[in-house]
């Protein structure tokens, strides 16, 4: 098992390749922005972090985000670091609960596209299409469940395209070419890459399999290509930049609005992340 | 020595290989991140190759028989026989080395990472038994060891921390959540995801996503292979029934697999506030969909116990299906019971049981005194370990 290199011959891609109908408004609005020359950048925020949870998304969609996460809190989020495992704590500890967030975003009013994130047994608790029709209610575009592999995604992908709710798959870098194929061909909105192996947080340095998956993506797929896990600052966000279409931004937010930084402190953090990767 | 003779799948299909996406009707299955996935595709084809090389099969046996003591006896309790009215057999896994049945898997699983080449184990443990089988066999093999235990049980099984010590293992105290087994599982899977290039999840029950369900399962049939043919001497046949204690269910996957095509009755049990089958709803937790105590919204509760191996809020996969298919059934004892069971196996047989199998000799007390089992039923308990970490703990309920 190691971190795959990217192979010499580039894949040919097709737009849409493997799917049927138009793409969701995520991917429109990603392609679109990516079509100005824009790189993207996806900052996640844990839902019911907080009273003012919503006000810190629409902060965040003012100061320059071309999408947003939203993560749905569980009790045992694996793929998450300390920050957002300490996120999802407090925000369940308080009476957060999945439903009642995705009930929370359906009058928000936030102006760029949501994707919630979450872990698959809240939507398997919930039922495939109830959930996928909640989503699609609220407003929402889109769905990231990373303990759901493209092997295990069939049912709950078939009940979200239904519904009209884009699943983004993530990519890994041991993940081999084969299988990212598959992931290609059955990721909606973006291609999420995942930068590192190890779970959401802040690191001091860019793990350089963040450029290799992100560079491997890029041949694998005309989908968006955002790079997220262990992306935390503007530089670090800039030279991810260089190679795939956009970052995610976690832990980083998260981290200070644990620290109280509000509303106003999570604009200036997104701001600051938008002029970076714009300055290119 | 066992043999290997698998006296189970052709005629029923029941506890054979799951296919390569490792389901047992609607349970199973292999929910990770994405980087862990090529990894456990590697563990399900490297166990593939291993359980079918005989010089692998020679190399185990070898180590079960030398270090760990295999076969374990099957013991007559003829004064707990004569005060419950039925038969017991007690299949003898408290007598091997580090005291309980967690050894047979983590043989296997150490020397399957030698032969991968992953120089490096991570296991979760509650109780601590699994941990000190790990520990045990990354130094036996010259493996790094880390452990992760819920800081809840580090405290409660301070010797079996310093036990891992001794043996070399690092043991990381879990903060997080219920800071129990739970949670141990959650840090050993982020443990892996962050280094599945050099290292082996060892995990120690028949949980997880495939193929470890299947391979802890094979690893630990040599429980009930041996205990069916020491039955068919002892008793001249099958037993009635056939009892187990259940955390994630592999001291009892591995019994049941000896007899699930014999005429016994399987019966799993389970903690009361532990009790994923009992109290459980379908989910999706830690790689696998089984039944996980949860509330509505799908947020994963903790399991209460007298028994920190027993305090798991799932059930191993091919259990929740033997349940849904109705081939063995699922029951559960409270802490008053156990206790009451710990003591009377050490007054009648000599024998101080773990708190964990004291659950299984509590729910044959109970079922033995209400008719449930036929007056002079012949009944196997698997007696999954021994004693010697409860005593402290005992000893200050019973003060």
């Amino acid at each position: 098992m190691s971190v795959v290199q990217p192979t010499a011959v580039a894949a040919t891609v097709q737009v849409g390749e493997g799917r049927s109908g138009s793409p969701g408004a995520l991917e429109t609005r990603l392609r679109q922005r990516r079509a100005e020359g824009r790189k993207l950048l996806v900052p996640y925020v844990t839902g019911g972090l907080g009273g003012d949870w919503l006000d810190v998304v629409r902060a965040v969609a003012a100061a320059g985000a071309d999408a947003i996460e939203v993560g749905l809190p569980f009790s045992d989020p694996v793929m998450d670091g300390p920050t957002i495992q300490e996120a999802s704590s407090r925000a369940l500890e308080s009476g957060a609960t999945p439903q009642g967030i995705v009930a929370a975003l359906r009058e928000a009013e936030v102006g760029v596209p949501i994707a919630v994130m979450t872990y698959y047994n809240v939507v398997a608790r919930t039922g495939h299409r109830r959930m996928a029709t909640e989503i699609a209610r609220s407003g929402i575009a889109a769905a990231i469940l990373p303990d759901l592999p493209v092997d295990e995604a069939g049912p709950w992908v078939d009940a979200a395209d239904a519904a009209g709710v884009e699943t983004v798959l993530l990519a890994a870098p041991t993940t081999p070419d084969d299988r990212l194929a598959a992931i290609c061909r059955r990721s909606r909105g973006f291609l999420y890459a995942v930068g590192l192996l190890g779970v959401t947080g802040e690191r001091h340095e860019l793990a350089a399999s963040s450029l290799l998956i992100a560079a491997r993506c890029k041949q694998a797929t005309d989908l968006p290509v955002l790079v997220g896990v262990g992306v935390s600052t503007t530089d670090q966000a800039r030279a991810v930049c260089a190679v795939a279409d956009g970052v995610v931004v976690g832990s980083a937010l998260v981290r200070r609005l644990l620290d109280g930084a509000g509303p106003q402190g999570a604009g200036e953090l997104v701001a600051d992340l938008r002029s970076g990767i714009d300055r290119g | 020595m066992t043999t290997h003779e698998e006296t189970a799948p052709a005629a029923t299909g029941l506890m054979g290989a799951p296919g390569p996406g490792g389901r047992f009707g609607d349970y199973g299955g292999r929910y990770v991140p994405e980087s862990l996935v090529p990894a456990c595709i590697e563990l399900a084809d490297a166990f593939e190759g291993a359980w079918a090389d005989a010089a692998f099969r020679a190399r185990l046996d070898g180590l079960l028989g030398s270090y760990a003591g295999r076969p374990t006896p099957v013991t007559e309790c003829h004064r707990l026989s004569e005060q419950l009215g039925v038969r017991v057999l007690l299949k003898r896994e408290d007598l091997t080395h580090t005291g309980s049945h967690k050894i047979n898997n983590v043989l296997g699983q150490a020397l399957l990472a030698e032969r991968m080449g992953k120089p490096r184990l991570i296991a979760e443990t509650g109780a601590g038994q699994h941990g000190v089988a790990t520990a045990t066999a990354a130094a036996l093999l010259g493996l790094e060891c880390v452990v992760y235990m819920g800081a809840v049980d580090v405290e409660r099984q301070a010797l079996n921390v310093f036990r891992m010590e001794l043996l070399g293992a690092e043991v990381r105290p879990v903060v997080s959540g219920s800071r129990t087994l739970k949670d141990a599982v959650n840090d050993a899977l982020r443990d892996w995801v962050a280094s599945v290039e050099t290292t082996h999840y060892c995990i120690g029950s028949v949980m997880g996503p495939h193929p470890y369900p299947y391979m802890v399962r094979q690893f630990q049939r040599v429980v009930g292979d041996e205990a069916r043919a020491q039955c068919r001497v002892l008793l001249g046949d099958d037993p009635d029934l056939v009892v187990a204690c259940i955390g994630g269910g592999s001291n009892a996957a591995g019994t049941f697999a000896g007899f699930v095509d014999t005429r016994a009755e399987l019966v799993g049990v389970e903690a009361a506030g532990g009790a994923a089958l009992g109290n459980g709803l379908p989910g999706v937790v830690h790689g696998m969909r089984s039944q996980f105590l949860q509330d509505e919204a799908g947020q994963i509760l903790e399991a209460h116990s007298i028994s920190a191996g027993l305090d798991y809020p799932g059930i191993g996969p091919e259990h929740a299906h033997l349940a849904a298919i109705g081939r063995a059934r699922y029951v559960a004892v409270g802490d008053a019971e156990v206790l009451a069971a710990f003591r009377l196996l050490a007054e009648l047989e000599g024998i101080i049981p773990a708190l964990e199998p004291a659950h299984a000799i509590a729910w044959l007390v109970r079922a033995a005194g209400t008719g449930e089992i036929a007056p002079g039923a012949t009944v196997l308990v698997t007696m999954s370990g021994r004693g010697d970490k409860d005593v402290q703990q005992v000893k200050e309920m019973l003060a």
